[in-house]
């Protein structure tokens, strides 16, 4: 499923709302999570699951190509731990 | 600086300040966003949410674990596990760069 399709599902269930509002709630949701992330907050979806963000040090890359020595800036990025629910309804079918 | 958690009530909040819905909606509608997604990934379906990231179910195979506290090894089942790509916009974002949106 793409955002496009998503944002489809929502107006399908929602015929008062006009497409465009879906596409706007669809996103005002990733981007609360998106600037939140940008804070360095944590995202906590009971159900769901959790985003966080980790901070990289800097350190010495290499390119795998040339071999040659690149230095790689301190960074931060982004996780995901599923939650515990999202687990064991992965796992149903499979029982 | 303190880290705080956000959780459903403030996606509500945003979706409420942003849209002129009411908070009953707003409310209604997020979680019906995270309901469709959850579905999907359920049922073992990628979901792309361009900008963002993607959401991908793995199979793990069976493999031996081992209790970290006894050293005892314990047979890992074969499960499936869902992994958060996040897109390059997004990793972009929470370093404080603003890349244009473009499709990955």
């Amino acid at each position: 499923m793409i955002k496009s399709e998503l944002v489809q599902k929502i107006a399908d269930k929602y015929p008062e709302l006009y497409q465009r509002d879906a596409e706007n709630v669809v996103n005002a949701i990733l981007d609360e999570i998106t600037q939140a992330l940008a804070r360095g907050d944590r995202v906590e979806i009971r159900g769901f699951g959790a985003f966080s963000v980790k901070k990289r040090d800097a350190r010495i890359g290499r390119n795998p190509r040339t071999g040659e020595h690149v230095p790689v800036a301190e960074k931060v990025v982004p996780v995901f731990k599923a939650g515990k629910e999202m687990r064991q309804r992965l796992n149903l079918a499979a029982e | 600086m303190a880290q705080k958690t956000i959780t459903r009530a403030e996606l509500s909040e945003a979706v409420y300040q942003k849209i002129g819905l009411s908070r009953t909606e707003s409310a209604a509608l997020v979680e019906l966003v995270l309901r469709e997604i959850s579905d999907c990934i359920a049922q073992g379906q990628t979901v792309k949410l361009s900008s963002f990231g993607s959401f991908v179910v793995r199979d793990k195979g069976q493999r031996i674990g081992r209790n970290p506290k006894t050293g005892i090894e314990v047979p890992i089942e074969p499960r499936r596990v869902m992994v958060f790509k996040p897109s390059n916009i997004l990793k972009a974002r929470i370093n404080g760069i603003d890349i244009a949106d473009e499709d990955e």
